[in-house]
């Protein structure tokens, strides 16, 4: 494979326009929910912020400053989760995590269709990017579980 | 010849005053392909890669003479335990200190600086006085200080740094006090690539009746350092930026200073006599050497050492400075890179941003074309936030880089663009 071709597997089209229109990129003053996720490696920031209603999260937004990936991470993460019951939620991060670290898909969340996060996959490639991909995944968790205020990757 | 008209000509140089070819052949790492690429290692201020003979040394020492040193009356002990203080005196002769005691061998300069925290800090330093570093300093020179001075009731104070990456003498001084003990500052910043004014600040700090440490290891490789002449009461390098191996490295401080410093890590080789109440300690620089010593890293770095005298760090730096000057020339001319200070003094190290584009998406791309760079904070978070970046692109050369593998890292710029539009 060449060079070129593994890298515009990582930087794909879809990858490079979330970067640089990030979606629900703002502050959410119904949150009820945040964590913010730092990344001391790269010195990545994220801020997630939830609005949950009983079982599902009606809104996501995110605010932060970061590399590509996780900008982009964070910005199909917000399209991905919205509307969904905490429960799905769950089953995607599941699903999520074990696309982009090439690891098995947990008991419950291997039916789990990716959709437009298939194109976070080609980050399994690159080892020390895969924290980049999961950073704004892991501030998603802590803030579900709500226990957290700050996750680090590192 | 003056020294200026002799910069002037090293800096147009477009060959080094050795053989390149000859020296590249003796890494046998440069030799590696990278996604399908030659490396291009750029990323020498992290760490240097190592020559034949350093590979060698240590092997040899596996093959021949390896046994704990300091134990034992055999054979293999007296060889270890030999070879080991022979090491001694070649960093003794490295850093032109007055004797080999006053040479104590560490894991890297992180542990150097502990040491000296937790040794000369504990016993000297108390409530209500200064401790002073400056702006730039990596963390691994900013924390042991930090934690010394929550403990004893002390007050850390910065030197500021200005906008060109410099420490001026002027700025240093005002943030001496008569309550300061220790000033502790880079010889060179792992940053900007400052050469900072070491031996005015030494004698700054000296006049305001503190002592002074020096954070050797971006110096080391690229500088004649001479500890007498520094006149610094402690200096600390790492064997693994010198082309010697990781896991080792050098405090130096002054035989009378040594004296008076209790132990820092306590257990075997350190001691005299032992009883189960109480022990007495041995002379330094045992006494800061407790437990099996790094024999192989002590004779690598010899070795590392040697093969820079072969090479002679005259002509390795008038290489480098020519290798800098040629980056920081084209980096200048790409529109949207941003060089971080512009030290009138500066050792072969230069760091970026890009405009739109993170340093580890930069880092990534570059990745592709065989280059290797550092990205990230660079251990120096405080001066990251002043800056107001939380992370910068960091090229670092050595004598064996090629002016064509500088003249790549503006190409594989191109291709960061490329990738990332405008």
């Amino acid at each position: 494979m060449s060079a070129a071709g593994e890298l515009s597997d990582l930087y794909q089209d879809l990858i490079l326009d979330h970067t640089r229109k990030p979606r629900n990129f703002r502050e959410l003053p119904a949150a009820n929910r945040r964590a913010e996720g730092y990344n001391p490696l790269c010195g990545d920031r994220v801020s997630m912020m939830l609005d949950v209603a009983g079982d599902t999260v009606r809104e996501v937004a995110f605010q932060g400053a970061g590399c590509a990936i996780s900008t982009a991470s964070a910005s199909l993460l917000t399209e991905a989760v919205a509307g969904k019951s905490l429960e799905e939620v769950r089953r995607l991060v599941a699903a999520f995590v074990a696309r982009v670290t090439g690891g098995e898909a947990p008991a419950g969340s291997e039916e789990v269709d990716l959709g437009k996060l298939e194109a976070l996959a080609g980050v399994r490639e690159y080892p020390m990017r895969v924290k980049c991909a999961t950073l704004p995944w892991r501030a998603l968790e802590a803030a579900l579980a709500d226990g957290e205020p700050v996750v680090r990757t590192e | 010849m003056s020294v200026a008209l002799e910069e002037q000509r090293s800096e147009q140089a477009l060959a080094p005053a050795y053989d390149l070819a000859a020296v590249r052949a003796q890494f046998p790492i440069l030799a590696e392909t990278v996604h399908d690429r030659p490396l291009v290692y750029l990323d020498n201020a992290a760490t240097t890669q190592k020559p034949e003979r350093v590979i060698a040394a240590v092997s040899d020492v596996y093959r021949h003479s390896y046994a704990n040193v300091a134990r034992g009356v055999h054979r293999l002990a007296e060889r270890a335990t030999d070879a080991f203080e022979r090491s001694r005196a070649a960093v003794q002769r490295f850093l032109g200190a007055a004797s080999p005691e006053e040479i104590v061998f560490v894991r890297g300069t992180t542990e150097a600086i502990n040491l000296v925290a937790a040794s000369w800090g504990s016993a000297n330093v108390r409530a209500g006085d200064e401790v002073l570093i400056t702006g730039l300093e990596h963390h691994a020179n900013l924390i042991p200080w930090q934690r010394l001075c929550a403990e004893k009731g002390a007050h850390l104070r910065v030197a500021p740094v200005d906008e060109r990456g410099e420490v001026s003498l002027e700025a240093f001084a005002a943030a001496l006090s008569p309550r300061t003990r220790l000033a502790a500052f880079a010889h060179v910043s792992n940053v900007f690539g400052t050469v900072l004014p070491v031996r005015e600040m030494v004698e700054l700090a000296h006049r305001a009746g503190a002592l002074a440490l020096v954070d050797g290891p971006q110096a080391a490789p690229h500088l004649a350092v001479d500890v007498q002449a520094l006149g610094c009461d402690f200096y600390a390098f790492s064997g693994h930026k010198v082309y010697g191996p990781s896991g080792i490295g050098a405090l130096f401080s002054r035989a009378e200073i040594l004296r008076e410093m209790p132990p820092f890590l306590t257990g075997g080789g350190m001691v005299r006599t032992v009883g189960f109440e109480t022990s007495d300690f041995a002379d330094p620089p045992t006494r800061f050497e407790a437990g099996t010593q790094n024999l192989e890293g002590a004779v690598g770095l010899a070795a590392a050492l040697e093969f820079l005298d072969g090479i002679g760090r005259e002509n390795a730096a008038s290489w480098e400075r020519a290798l800098l000057a040629r980056a920081v020339e084209r980096l200048a001319e790409i529109p949207g890179v941003r060089l971080l200070g512009a030290p009138r003094e500066r050792a072969s190290l230069v760091s970026f941003v890009i405009e739109g584009v993170h340093p580890h998406d930069a880092g990534t791309v570059l990745d592709s074309e065989g280059i290797a760079v550092r990205v990230g904070h660079l251990c120096a978070q405080p001066l990251m936030a002043s800056l107001g970046v939380a992370a910068v692109v960091r090229a670092s050369f050595a004598l064996y880089n090629t002016l064509e593998e500088v003249e790549a890292l503006p190409a594989g710029l191109s291709r960061v663009r490329e990738v990332f539009g405008r």
